[in-house]
């Protein structure tokens, strides 16, 4: 593509600099407009029953008390709602390999496949109300064997997750380039892993929520929702409610955070919908913590078995991989979540052959969709410690390892060999790895490493270093919209489709569009996630945003630029490369005076009743774009960490946690330093705390913050970040995503750091998270306390004998 | 339901209501008074979102009742601004180090820092981030949230001391 200018300006005013967020006043206030925080008058409340087994037959439900309860509205079973939202949810992104397409019921009709799933739905006039009559509903169920451990319930006669399957695969995807064959058979070494996972669920502060109100004299039905896809939601809601979509608009106000969950449709938000329009009351549904460990989309459990083919020198020659992804009940996103994992297992790294087999099994679980970093971190931490592995093996360096096997930036765009969730071949765009590592570890001093490391031995501590590369797809198309309009009063409106959880989405646009157009920020008003706003859009997901909306904004901004240009002309009399532009007003250059404001030139194009424009003019001061970028572009980074290990109880603590991302050009480094710091704290939440645990009849056994752990201030420290910006040549702007990558290589490095910090040749991590109590665990097992147990009985036993 | 009449300040603003008495704190707030600065994040006590100043004291308006508030003054992120609308130091310093993404979890931030303020005009790191320990944020990964506390506990101290040794007129 050719690289446009960014800007009319020599230098940019706004892009590239630290721009306070105009998103903050009004939240430091306590003035944010969250679902819940609507004030809609005569509201109604909402509460679920949910299945309280993994795998159960319904028999009968009697809701009588519960509906004769003092202030109860109504209450939902299945066979309450409308045909149309009889059936099961629209299957968002399908697949032709998926054997048994399963996808939720609002309520559920007959069977129950998690804890959690949503059997009924009580509208009340409080919340308190609402759950007080959830305890009235009788429900009898038969309880059936359920699907509950993965590799198990691939075994034959396993418990099916679903009565209606034939067996619990629900894909089984065969995916590989390159002649693995000779790979092996010309291999001098062989490394050979098997590494389990488990990602929690995302627990943005906010849980799910959704508000409904219809409209009895428009026929229009307004949901505000705590989402990511305003678009998706719409289009899922037009098809269960058979509704009118010109008389549905979703609405996305201030979102408490997504980071993936809640990119999926759920039954919920048909449920208000459905309840607002039938009661001719708002409805309101907030989730509560509990039901988000139990309802909303996590990512569990991941088994991957890895075997490496390395020459002498130990260059990558193929890499075999076969991964158990446990979904959990139903699908929506298809087999995205674990197919974005194994096609980034290669990374940064030259692998000239490679062989993936995928496998997606359903258990009695709540089901999985992506989550901040989206599979990738598994993926990462599965391909870094086989560096690792395959370094200690062929006693190599472990940064010098991971050198020889580097795509070098000569080598760009680079093929891999896959096709990427986008559809497309997978192409590195640009991007500098050996140049990422090298900064990282200088900024680390790995040089320096053994020395400090045999220091602190002789004081009796334990520290060790990790680091981890990852290569990350951003920027998904197909598009995203923006409009750029001057309005009358000389103010700029930016309108988009797009969902912010907490990006800044908003000054990011401002920033670009300002560039553009030669104005302060401050002369701009941002429309988000607003489906009246743009009449397509996707969502929020994939570090995808700046990519699409932003170049979008960027384009409509230039050609409302051109348009100011040309009309100013035309009334000034004047070529329009004399038409200069600053801070909303036209001139002609060198002569001030002759000038016009953006308001009067947007009341020109806005026409007068019945007069033709004369030649030159046209309608309005707006342009709309839909960027669509032709594949993914890839972003990419390190991760050096330095802790040390209290080898008695398992904890560590940070020493140094450095940190280069490239996301190509920088819009706000204030807003990118926050998504990767944020990023890499959810990291190290996965690395080291966070655990969603089920036993094997499907029942989840971590469903607080008590038992499930979050990071918290005292986890997490300061990063040392380091920026590089290799341009996107796939984009006007350069841009790539950025929301991600913090996340995507902190349990690699981390656990990496961990095991150095162990230092034991009989240990060699192999899972993640990684809590004090299993480390614990895996140190007694490898004998590690025994032997020091020993050795100081040897010396005591050496003191009494003298 | 049992209900009782509480009388309480609220951001210094007088209120005498009715509530019933298994509501929480934080519902009575948001809800009755249509506070809705204050957030829940867990509603079991973890995540500090809903953490309000009661007596001057941070609280999980969560775990509390409304009941319990009776003859008290509470004090929410809506009262956190100076008197005449502009944001405090420590908002400004919120802002300025962009210690807030979503904003969700920024009302129980605020009023635990608020709280760590006053007590205490010149706070080290370890000293914030241990107060800020028992409030959890998903975005920021802390550290601009600790860096604006110290940003504006050490604006703050500068106005004490140019307060305290301005020549008297």
């Amino acid at each position: 593509m050719d690289r446009l200018p960014i800007n009319h300006l020599e230098r940019p005013a706004y892009i590239g600099k630290r721009v306070h967020r105009s998103e903050d006043r009004a939240l430091l206030m306590g003035q944010g407009q969250f679902v819940d925080d609507l004030k809609l008058p005569q509201v109604l409340f909402s509460a679920l029953l949910r299945s309280p087994h993994g795998h159960a037959r319904i028999n009968t439900i009697d809701v009588t008390n519960a509906r004769a309860l003092k202030g109860v509205h109504a209450v939902y079973l299945y066979s309450d709602l409308p045909e149309s939202a009889r059936r099961r949810l629209p299957m968002s992104i399908p697949n032709p390999l998926i054997r048994h397409v399963m996808t939720q019921e609002l309520l559920a009709s007959s069977e129950v496949c998690y804890v959690g799933e949503p059997v009924a739905f009580v509208v009340a006039e409080s919340r308190y109300v609402a759950e007080d009559a959830c305890l009235l509903i009788d429900v009898d169920y038969d309880i059936l064997g359920a699907a509950g451990d993965p590799l198990a319930a691939l075994e034959k006669d396993a418990s099916l997750a679903h009565t209606s399957a034939k067996d619990n695969l629900i894909a089984q995807l065969p995916l590989s380039y390159g002649d693995m064959d000779q790979a092996f058979a010309k291999a001098t070494h062989c490394v050979e892993e098997k590494f389990w996972q488990n990602r929690g669920s995302a627990h943005p502060m906010e849980g799910r929520g959704y508000a409904a109100e219809y409209h009895a004299v428009t026929g229009q039905l307004t949901i505000w929702s705590s989402g990511q896809t305003p678009h998706l939601e719409k289009k899922t809601i037009v098809d269960m409610l058979a509704w009118d979509p010109e008389r549905l608009r979703i609405i996305h106000n201030d979102v408490g955070g997504g980071f993936g969950p809640k990119a999926i449709f759920y039954p919920e938000q048909a449920l208000v919908a459905i309840a607002a329009w039938q009661l001719q009351r708002p409805v309101k549904w907030i989730e509560d913590r509990r039901e988000h460990f139990v309802s909303s989309s996590q990512e569990r459990d991941q088994y991957w078995e890895m075997r490496l083919a390395l020459d002498a020198q130990g260059k990558i020659l193929g890499l075999k991989l076969v991964m158990t992804h446990d979904n959990g009940a139903y699908l929506q996103w298809g087999v995205i979540l674990p197919y974005i994992g194994v096609t980034t297992t290669p990374g940064p790294y030259v692998v000239p052959a490679m062989d993936v087999t995928l496998r997606m099994v359903c258990t009695n679980k709540g089901p999985t969709s992506p989550v901040r970093g989206a599979g990738r971190p598994q993926a990462v931490f599965a391909m870094e410690r086989m560096m690792d592995r395959a370094a200690r093996m062929l006693g190599i360096d472990r940064a010098e390892m991971r050198r020889r096997n580097f795509v070098q930036p000569e080598q760009m765009p680079y093929a891999v060999g896959f096709i990427y969730r986008d559809g497309k071949p997978m192409i590195y765009d640009s991007g500098d790895y050996p140049k990422c590592q090298k900064m990282a570890l200088e900024q680390i001093n790995y040089a320096g490493f053994a020395a400090r490391k045999a220091a602190a031995r002789k004081e009796g501590r334990y520290i060790g270093i990790g680091m981890a590369n990852f290569v990350e797809g951003t920027g998904l198309g197909p598009f995203e919209g923006a409009t750029v309009r001057i309005q009358q009063n000389g103010r700029v409106g930016i309108l988009t489709a797009v969902s912010s959880q907490g990006q800044g989405h908003k000054t990011t646009f401002a920033q670009i569009c300002a560039d553009q157009l030669g104005i302060p920020m401050e002369m701009i008003d941002v429309i988000v996630a607003d489906t009246n706003a743009m009449s397509m859009g996707i969502g929020t997901f994939a570090c995808r945003i700046t990519v699409t909306a932003g170049n979008s904004v960027y384009l409509a901004a230039k050609a409302v630029r051109t348009k100011i240009e040309r009309l100013a002309a035309f009334l000034l009399e004047c070529k329009t490369e004399e038409v200069e532009v600053k801070d909303g007003i036209t001139y002609v250059r060198g002569s001030p005076e002759r000038c016009k404001t953006f308001s009067e030139l947007a009341r020109v194009a806005q026409g007068i009743p019945g007069f033709s424009f004369p030649e030159g003019v046209t309608n309005g001061l707006e342009d709309t774009q839909y960027f669509s970028p032709t594949q993914a572009a890839y972003c990419n980074g390190t991760a050096a960490v330095e802790i040390e290990l209290d080898r008695d109880t398992g904890q560590m603590r940070f020493l140094k946690y450095v940190m280069v991302h490239d996301a190509g050009r920088i819009i706000n480094p204030l807003i990118v330093d926050g998504q990767i710091q944020g990023g890499a704290a959810h990291g190290i939440g996965n690395a080291t705390l966070e655990w969603m645990r089920y036993d094997d009849q499907g029942q989840p056994i971590t469903t607080n913050f008590g038992e499930y752990l979050l990071p918290g201030a005292g986890d997490v420290p300061r990063l040392d970040m380091l920026h590089l910006e290799s341009l996107s040549p796939l984009n006007p702007l350069g841009v790539k995503g950025v929301g991600e990558g913090g996340t995507i290589p902190a349990a690699a490095a981390i656990i990496a750091a961990i095991d150095d910090a162990i230092d034991d040749p009989n240990v060699f991590l192999k899972e993640a998270p990684m809590p004090p109590p299993r480390l614990f665990e895996i140190m007694r097992d490898a004998g590690i306390y025994e032997r020091e147990r020993q050795t100081r009985m040897a010396v005591v036993k050496a003191g009494l004998r003298t | 339901m049992d209900s009782k009449v509480i009388s309480l300040v609220v951001n210094g603003q007088h209120f005498e209501k009715e509530v019933e008495t298994r509501h929480s704190l934080g519902d009575f707030l948001r809800n009755d008074l249509g506070l809705t600065g204050t957030h829940y994040g867990c509603e079991h006590g973890v995540c500090g979102a809903c953490t309000v100043l009661v007596d001057g004291c941070s609280v999980r308006s969560c775990l509390m009742l409304a009941v319990q508030s009776d003859k008290t003054a509470v004090t929410t992120i809506e009262g956190l601004a100076n008197e005449d609308g502009s944001l405090s130091e420590l908002q400004l310093a919120f802002r300025e180090c962009h210690s807030l993404q979503c904003g969700f979890c920024t009302p129980g931030m605020l009023t635990t820092l608020t709280e760590l303020l006053r007590e205490n005009m010149n706070p080290t790191e370890a000293e914030v981030r241990e107060r800020i320990n028992g409030n959890l944020c998903r975005c920021t990964g802390y550290q601009p949230i600790i860096d604006a506390a110290l940003l504006a506990a050490s604006r703050l101290l500068d106005k004490h001391r140019a307060a305290v040794t301005a020549p008297r007129s």
